[in-house]
């Protein structure tokens, strides 16, 4: 779990650093720290011998986070809704709903073995809140 | 900042207050523990004070699920108190807001256990 911490930390950092407000940035640490989790928990199954590998990226227009294990890999087409009534008093299964809650895109990508998740937040460009609204005049 | 639970009894209600994180691992293991170990003693009203909880991930959210659903096939009542926004946000987010009992002040909360 130590290494979870150190991900959401390094998460936290860039999130906040790249501008986005106290929500987003949350958010952001949130669902990074959600995708850590569930590589240590549910794809490397806890076991020491297993890493996962994280990448964490400012492209100036994103916030990208790769998150990989080295467990037998994961369908998200089979994940059960945590929303549906008959699931809402399960003890797991909303990681992956807050993840794609919160960030813009989530890609899974099958390694053999093991998953990778690619979660991204897209940056809005620093003029886009003083622009101009069309019609208005100036 | 782990989780820290200080347990008190208000007319007969149980309240843990909770503060910090309730996180995979220490956290939600000791909230479960502390819970099942008010109802394996009987106690059949249990508030759960959210007021200084900052942060909960899934499995946190989880172990309130698990928690709620133990007290509830043991006859008791589970309920909690002061959610923060951030946690009230993500409640309704899953839609777990309409699984609890929530409430903003703990007279109402005792109460409600009548």
């Amino acid at each position: 779990m130590e290494s979870v911490n150190e991900v959401e930390a390094a998460a936290n950092k860039m999130a906040c650093a790249a501008g986005l407000s106290e929500d987003d940035c949350f958010h952001v640490t949130m669902a990074v720290r959600e995708a850590a989790v569930n590589a240590v928990l549910h794809g490397n199954e806890y076991d020491p011998a297993r890493q996962i590998a994280v990448n964490l990226e400012n492209t100036g227009s994103d916030l990208v986070f790769v998150i990989a294990d080295q467990g037998k890999g994961l369908d998200p087409t089979t994940l059960p809704d945590p929303l549906a009534p008959e699931n809402l008093l399960r003890g797991t299964g909303r990681g992956i709903f807050l993840i794609r809650s919160f960030m813009d895109e989530v890609n899974f990508r099958q390694l053999h073995p093991g998953t990778e998740l690619t979660l991204i937040k897209h940056l809005k460009p620093a003029d886009e809140t003083s622009s101009p609204t069309p019609g208005m005049a100036s | 900042m782990a989780l820290t639970i200080a347990s008190r009894e208000v007319d007969g209600v149980s309240v843990l207050d909770l503060s910090g994180r309730i996180t995979l691992g220490e956290g939600s293991v000791q909230l479960r523990d502390a819970i099942r170990d008010l109802i394996g003693k009987g106690q059949k009203s249990i508030l759960l004070n959210m007021g200084d909880i900052n942060y909960i991930d899934s499995s946190g959210l989880g172990e309130l699920v698990s928690a709620y659903t133990t007290a509830r096939n043991q006859g008791a009542g589970l309920k909690l108190l002061k959610l923060t926004q951030k946690v009230h946000d993500l409640l309704q987010l899953t839609k777990l807001y309409t699984v609890f009992d929530i409430f903003d002040d703990e007279a109402s909360a005792i109460a409600s256990f009548r």
